[in-house]
């Protein structure tokens, strides 16, 4: 599943033109990257790892992995909004999102 | 392990991040407000910054390993910020190119109109390198590298016009790809280890000993700091970025990034982590030597000042990943030698062909011509960089390159020893142009008007060229010994690396 979506994304990011199908592309990578992470963690019927009193929770989650993807879903947020603004930045240059025509730099 | 009797301890180490962090906060809530602060401030924290870094060095040659624990909380459980000698050594490279860097922009950032926000992504930058320099800790290494990357993509923007934006965004999307091989790559490795830690993990994975999972993590970041380190089949973003940058911060990308967040995390990963083998080895030394010749051949062709250094830098850092590759100590000490004079004179020849924009206003070599006439300190420390950098005897570049070609020989690595000696020349070819072009020859009509760069700007020239001068001399036995020798014997422990950190905590 998770290896579907990262192929997903990385072909969208490889074969697409529009920069937002790019940007849509990076996006599906990364989650397939992040519900990878959860998955490390997750057990069959596992419970949330909360400790209560008198209660001795057997089979829990790996709580780690949550935190961990919890950084890394705001880190890509943050890398999203940056490239969106760029990508508006470069609607507002050259008046289009095809990167066929977007080449200035060459060599 | 004996008491500290220097006035600094382990609390030093937390500063590295908080100062940049702390200053690029102060100077974006005052830098708009009052004049010139973010200038003074940034160079302030900065010139901290370049202190306590020579500080840690002393305490690292003092009382051996660092091992700071965040919050108290006990690794591997806690995060926690390793400083040993080849941390100090790379700190101490990278805070003294970023300071140099700020005095620079005093000068050279008047054209821009937002100065503090240059200054507040700079610090932020600065802040995310030392933090993947100092952590111990397999998760924190990521979040830093991200700060540091975030920045330089803005940072590369900076000029918003068509070129800049266009660079961003390939650099962007290359660079997204590069960290989300690393967030898989450290996935694997924490369901392989269940442990964040790396000298914990690097503990687990010697029990687990060798298997596929650890083979594809290896693939994995090797194509995700690859990416970053801007090897030659993941370099094409960074022709373009760096010359889109404004010339500082493509000195600090050329002279440090691609370092701190490529060659350093590469090293620190299959050193002390994976543990160097056979295979990866020889991976190193072929995709650096692949990268030495197609850098220096792009590189000749180039009419564009900036875009040629961007090319002279894939060649160079070529060059050291192949050194580090050979993995003997003498291979690895030249790797981390040349990595060092590569800092120096890479930022130096970014930092003249800033000054030359700043004077004449293009890139362009075929439209310049006899500047030294006219910008005398541009002019010669540019002669000294290119010189440096091309290997001629007495300057720092020379020394380095012959201690990788004596390693590749002593290696029985004959053909990429004769490899490294044609790029060489190669170097020395592209070099010749560019002085010949620009410095030399005849003063084009057009340029008669032209001024040499403010004083701030020829103060850090100055100082580059005289370190490029004198780097050499790390090489006279006592030197050697107490900066770089240290520095690479923590590579060569490799895997040791686990025992001497979980050692340290008390």
């Amino acid at each position: 599943m998770c290896l579907i979506l990262f192929s997903i994304g990385i072909y969208c990011i490889l074969v697409k033109r529009n920069l937002i199908k790019i940007i849509i592309g990076i996006g599906i990578a990364e989650y397939a990257v992040n519900l990878f992470f959860i998955l490390v963690g997750y057990r069959a019927q596992g419970r949330a790892p909360i400790l209560a009193e008198k209660e001795i929770v057997q089979n829990m989650v790996d709580p780690l992995p949550q935190a961990l993807i919890l950084t890394a879903i705001v880190i890509g947020l943050a890398v999203t909004v940056l490239i969106v603004s760029i990508a508006i930045r470069i609607y507002e240059k050259y008046g289009t999102f095809d990167i066929t025509k977007i080449r200035r730099l060459r060599g | 392990m004996n008491p500290v009797p220097l006035p600094v301890t382990h609390n030093l180490l937390p500063l590295f991040v908080a100062i940049p962090l702390g200053s690029a906060f102060i100077v974006s809530l005052l830098g708009k407000r009052v004049k010139g602060f973010s200038d003074t401030f940034s160079n302030l924290a900065t010139f901290s910054l370049f202190s306590i870094s020579l500080l840690s060095l002393l305490l690292v040659k003092h009382s051996g390993t660092v091992v700071y624990k965040v919050g108290g909380w006990i690794p591997p459980i806690g995060i926690c910020m390793v400083l040993d000698s080849l941390t100090s050594f790379m700190l101490v490279t990278i805070n003294l190119i970023a300071f140099l860097v700020t005095i620079y922009s005093i000068g050279y950032m008047e054209r821009y109109t937002a100065k503090w926000k240059f200054y507040t992504l700079f610090l932020l930058m600065l802040a995310g390198m030392n933090g993947v320099i100092v952590t111990g800790d397999m998760f924190n290494l990521f979040v830093f590298l991200e700060i540091a990357s975030i920045s330089s993509y803005a940072l590369v923007a900076f000029g918003v016009e068509h070129e800049e934006l266009e660079a961003s965004f390939k650099y962007m999307v290359m660079g997204i790809m590069a960290s989300l091989f690393i967030l898989l790559g450290i996935a694997f490795l924490y369901s392989l280890t269940s442990t964040l830690n790396m000298a914990d993990m690097s503990r687990a994975l010697a029990k687990i000993g060798d298997n596929q999972t650890a083979f594809f993590v290896a693939a994995l970041f090797l194509m995700g700091f690859g990416l970053k380190a801007a090897l030659v089949p993941f370099h094409a973003w960074l022709p373009d970025a760096h010359p889109s940058a404004p010339a500082p911060i493509s000195a600090m990308l050329s002279g440090v990034l691609i370092k701190a967040l490529g060659v350093y995390a590469l090293a620190r990963i299959f050193f002390n982590v994976l543990g160097i083998t056979a295979t990866s080895s020889s991976i190193f030394m072929v995709l650096g030597t692949i990268s030495m010749v197609l850098g220096g051949l792009l590189a000749l062709g180039q009419e564009d000042i900036k875009r040629l250094f961007a090319y002279s830098s894939i060649s160079q850092i070529g060059y050291v990943v192949f050194a580090i590759g050979i993995g003997t100590p003498l291979g690895i000490l030249a790797g981390l030698f040349h990595l060092f004079n590569h800092a120096i004179f890479k930022s130096l020849l970014f930092l003249n062909s800033g000054s030359i924009e700043y004077a004449t206003g293009t890139r362009d070599l075929r439209k310049m011509g006899g500047l030294t006439s006219k910008m005398p300190v541009t002019g010669y420390s540019s002669l000294v960089g290119s010189m440096s950098i091309s290997g001629i005897p007495p300057l720092s570049g020379f020394w380095s390159k012959l201690l990788i070609i004596l390693a590749a020989i002593e290696a029985k690595h004959f053909i990429f020893a004769a490899i490294a000696v044609l790029v060489s020349i190669l170097t020395l070819a592209y070099y010749l142009k560019v002085q010949r072009l620009a410095f030399f020859g005849e003063l084009k009509g057009s340029l008669k008007g032209i001024k040499e760069a403010p004083l701030t700007m020829k103060l850090s020239m100055i100082a580059l060229s005289i370190i490029c001068l004198l780097g050499g001399l790390l090489l006279i036995p006592g030197i050697q010994k107490n900066f770089l020798s240290l520095a690479t014997e923590v590579l060569v422990n490799g895997t040791n690396y686990a025992q001497i950190i979980l050692g340290s905590i008390k």
